[in-house]
Parts: C-alpha cells; sequence; structure tokens
C-alpha cells in the first residue's frame, strides 16, 4: 500500500557545511599524506608546504561553519559535549592538530607524524558526524564512514601530488599511495551506492546516483584512476590525476550534503479503523 | 518516575490545525515554524484510497539523537522526559536538526512576520529576541506544566497544566500524560487501543503514540 507523503530535501546545512567536509577532509587528508610523503622519503619542504596547506584547509572549512551557524560569537560552546557530540570531539582535535602541524613546521618535522594522527582523529570525527546524523537516511548508512575517510585520504594524496608540481616530483610510492587510495574510494562509493538503495532511502536519495551531475562526477573519478595509472608509469604529470581526484571528491561531497540529503519523511504504519470501515497495515512504499 | 507523552487518536483527527494555530498562538512562533503540525497523508492506491490526518511534532524521545549530537548541551532531556533547548548555550549550528528524524526542529536566522517587514503590534509585544538563529521545537508546553504541577495540578488531567494544544483539540483526539502513572489517560488509552509510534526503527524510542484500533477485547 502506497503513502503519498514526500520526503523533504534538508535545507539546514548548505554549501557552507559541504565546504567544511570538502576542506576539512581534503586538509586532514593532506596532513596524513605529509606524514606518508615524509616516511618514504620525500623533500623536507614539499612536507612544510603540505602541512601548512593541510592546516590551511581545515581552517577553511571550519570558518564555513562559523559562517553557517546562527549564533556565531558564541562558536565556544561548540566545545561542551565530548561525551557523545562528535561536532564537540572533532572542534576538540582542531587544536592539538594546530600545535602539532606547528611544531613540526617550526621545531622538528618529525611531529608531522603526530599531527597525522590528529587529522586522521579529525576526519573520522567528520564521518561519525554524518552517520549519526539520523534524520537523513543518506548520512547516517554505516557506509558513511568508510566513504567520508577514504575520500578524505584520497583528496589529501591527491593534492600532495598537486603540490610536488610546482615544488619537488613526488615520490614513485605517492603516486602509488594516490591511486591505491582512489580505488578504495571508488570501492566505498559503490558500497555506499548499495547500501543505500539496500536501506530504501527516500527516493530523491536514491535519485542521485542517476542525476547527470553524478554520472559526470564518476566518469571523471575513473579518469582520475586512469591518469594516476598513466602517471605511475610515467606518462603524464601525476597532478593531473591528482587535482580531478581532490575535485571529484568536493563535488561527491557537495551532492551528499546538498542534493542527495533528503530527510526521513512521516510514515504512519497502519490507517485508522473508521467506522465500519477496518484498518490497512501500510507498507511504506 | 514520570515520563510525560503525547498519545494522537488517528480515528479521531479530523485534520481541523486547531492545535496547529493554538500552538502558534501559544508560542508565538513566526511564519514557517509550526512546532505543532497535523500531517495530511494519503494512502492506498485507487480505488482503495484513505486519508488521515497525523499530528506531530516533538516526540520528546527517550533516546533522542537530537541531544546526542549537540555540540554545546543546549539540548537536554529532564527526569520526566521532556527535551528541552536552552536558548542562551545554542550556537544555532542545527545538527540536532538533521538529527532528529521526525523533522521536529526549525531554526530562523531573522525576524520573521506575518504581514511583511514590519511586526504587527501584537507580534511586537510577543518577539523574542533569544529564539533567533537557535533551534526551536515543541516544547510539550513545559511552562505549563511546571507551574500547574506548582499549583498541585495535574498535566493531562487539569488544563493549566496540559499542553495548549490537547487543550483545543475539537475532537480528544489528543491527549497528554504521565505513562508511567498506571491510571493515568494515556496508560488507559495505551492499554485499550492498538497503537504504533513513528520511525521505531531509528531507535529514539518516541514519546507520542498513535492509536488506530481497539484493542481485542
Ligand atoms: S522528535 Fe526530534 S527534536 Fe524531538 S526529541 Fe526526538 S529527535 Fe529530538
Ligand atoms: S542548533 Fe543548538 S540545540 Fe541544535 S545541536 Fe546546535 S547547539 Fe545544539
Amino acid at each position: 500500500m502506497k503513502q503519498v507523503v514526500q520526503a523533504k530535501l534538508q535545507r539546514y546545512w548548505d554549501l557552507r557545511a559541504a565546504g567544511n567536509f570538502s576542506f576539512g577532509g581534503t586538509g586532514s587528508g593532506l596532513i596524513i599524506a605529509a606524514a606518508l610523503a615524509f616516511a618514504v622519503g620525500a623533500p623536507a619542504l614539499a612536507v612544510v608546504v603540505a602541512i601548512v596547506l593541510g592546516l590551511g584547509l581545515i581552517g577553511l572549512g571550519l570558518f564555513c561553519v562559523w559562517l553557517e551557524i546562527g549564533r556565531p560569537w558564541r562558536a565556544i560552546n561548540v566545545f561542551f559535549h565530548p561525551h557523545t557530540s562528535w561536532m564537540t570531539r572533532e572542534a576538540l582535535l582542531v587544536p592539538p592538530l594546530m600545535a602539532a602541524g606547528a611544531a613540526a613546521v617550526l621545531f622538528d618535522i618529525r611531529f608531522v607524524f603526530l599531527a597525522a594522527l590528529f587529522a586522521a582523529g579529525f576526519l573520522y570525527c567528520q564521518a561519525r558526524m554524518l552517520h549519526a546524523s539520523r534524520g537523513i537516511p543518506a548520512w547516517c548508512q554505516k557506509e558513511t564512514v568508510p566513504l567520508i575517510l577514504s575520500t578524505g585520504v584520497a583528496e589529501g594524496i591527491g593534492l600532495y601530488l598537486v603540490i610536488g608540481l610546482v615544488i619537488a616530483a613526488a615520490p614513485p610510492a605517492m603516486i602509488a599511495a594516490a591511486l591505491l587510495a582512489a580505488v578504495l574510494r571508488e570501492a566505498a562509493r559503490e558500497a555506499y551506492r548499495r547500501g543505500v538503495i539496500a536501506a530504501k532511502a527516500p527516493e530523491g536519495t536514491l535519485a542521485w546516483f542517476s542525476l547527470r551531475e553524478e554520472k559526470l562526477l564518476t566518469a571523471a573519478r575513473y579518469l582520475a584512476i586512469a591518469l594516476l595509472a598513466l602517471a605511475f608509469a610515467g606518462l603524464v604529470p601525476a597532478a593531473l590525476g591528482g587535482l580531478l581526484v581532490v575535485a571529484t571528491g568536493w563535488g561527491l561531497k557537495v551532492m551528499l550534503i546538498t542534493r542527495a540529503a533528503f530527510m526521513r519523511g512521516h510514515t504512519i504504519q497502519y490507517t485508522p479503523a473508521r467506522g465500519r470501515d477496518s484498518s490497512h497495515a501500510v507498507m511504506p512504499s | 518516575m514520570t515520563r510525560y507523552v503525547m498519545v494522537a487518536d488517528l480515528r479521531r483527527c479530523v485534520g481541523c490545525q486547531a492545535c496547529t494555530a493554538a500552538c502558534k498562538e501559544a508560542n508565538a512562533t513566526p511564519p514557517g515554524v509550526q512546532w505543532r503540525r497535523v500531517l495530511d497523508i494519503e494512502v492506498g492506491e485507487y480505488p482503495d484510497v484513505k486519508r488521515v490526518y497525523v499530528p506531530t511534532g516533538c516526540q520528546h524521545c527517550a533516546d533522542p539523537p537530537c541531544m546526542h549530537v549537540c555540540p554545546t548541551t543546549a539540548t537536554r532531556q529532564r527526569a520526566d522526559g521532556i527535551v528541552t533547548i536552552d536558548y542562551d548555550l545554542c550556537i544555532g549550528c542545527a545538527y540536532c536538526a538533521v538529527a532528529c528524524p521526525y523533522e521536529a526542529r526549525f531554526k530562523v536566522d531573522h525576524p520573521k512576520f506575518a504581514f511583511g517587514e514590519e511586526a504587527s503590534v501584537s507580534e511586537q509585544a510577543r518577539f523574542d529576541e533569544k529564539k533567533i538563529g537557535v533551534a526551536t521545537k515543541c516544547t510539550f508546553c513545559v511552562d505549563r506544566i511546571d507551574s500547574g504541577c506548582a499549583k498541585g495540578l495535574v498535566p493531562g488531567r487539569d488544563p493549566d497544566a496540559t499542553p495548549v494544544c490537547v487543550n483545543t483539540c475539537i475532537s480528544g483526539a489528543l491527549a497528554f500524560g504521565d505513562i508511567e502513572d498506571p491510571d493515568s489517560n494515556v496508560s488507559h488509552l495505551l492499554a485499550e487501543n492498538k497503537w504504533f509510534r513513528m520511525h521505531e526503527e531509528a531507535g529514539t524510542a518516541p514519546g507520542f503514540y498513535y492509536l488506530w484500533d481497539k484493542e481485542a477485547p
């Protein structure tokens, strides 16, 4: 039995929130990439630039959120609920992350490993933030967590390859890592797609996968993987594939936050028995 | 222990929206904000189609995701189950709104009035700057409950201690009371009728029950 009640697109979080997930995800991924690059012997200057850029992107993402909240001058209250709020936990990780990043740049580059640890925590909090949003089936899916984690890491390594173009060519190990991360991201995206279909997400969310923009994004993600494979073989500059990984990651998150985020809607399990009429069990369509 | 809940009898609701209007009047909510709503749902396929009116709003969940995600502790739960928002703590991040499975939360970033830019005299008198840029939702008329209880009244039984939507309902479709009290009206209604709660799958244990048929004798 069909119920005519449309689930609505959420309007609480817009591009500014998507900015936090995009810039914050790439920024934290870039700091993880910097640690990886340092471990495989990349030049210190490239590692330092990656750290600074990564911290800057995280700051930019938080600035986007600050622009979105209704009471920005009491934003400090965000720190009050670490017991259960992933938003508080995300915010709490920022000061130590910034401090460890600054220590790596100013004192000892090896602090990059500590910064990467905090960055991974920050990225994990972002993923769990979406997962905890029980009003939005497209987000509270368990597959959202690996999707956000993998896309953040892929974007970070991708951006590192772009830095490599300007500072010093990225070591082959970083190109291989970028390729692996892009493939894992694609696997996570596919698992996510299957998950929301299996969970019978609202029609609007499912329609996301057949939107023209999403099809273009998917094609671009495959192209990024192909470019990274060619770059590994030394046939094209790695930065090309890296840039495309970043752009498609941001596109994915903009779609996820602003286009796929339909609310649960309202459903009833039974219709009321009125007069001599019998009631019906209602199967949500 | 006390646990206040709302019961909506779907057989009785006629979709008149008196509760919606009463709530707007009592709480001076701006245009577009309806803490108490009545959905008009079409169910079935031709020729077997029904129209069902479904009162809804904050369900004062026993395990409220809005409270768990709130980064500021502005959203809290009282011992009697009522979920509250502290407007002085709230930063208006709207995380609670996307965490709520019932579309119960609202956020208005700029003052809005019914007749254009200017507030009418009554709107001006009741305008509350504290509610701008923060999350708001149905409070189960917590102030009425508290002031009523202080006078020895019983919520759900005495109108002065009962949410205005319940008092206003023309058909007796809405009932309010303490589900932990076996003699309360809501306990009787739930014992005598078949009921369901919306989105049980979300695991929020909502405090809003829908009656749909008599319990078999
Ligand atoms: S209905 Fe929504 S706002 Fe109300 S307590 Fe439940 S989750 Fe919170
Ligand atoms: S909008 Fe206010 S009540 Fe809602 S989660 Fe943010 S701080 Fe908490």
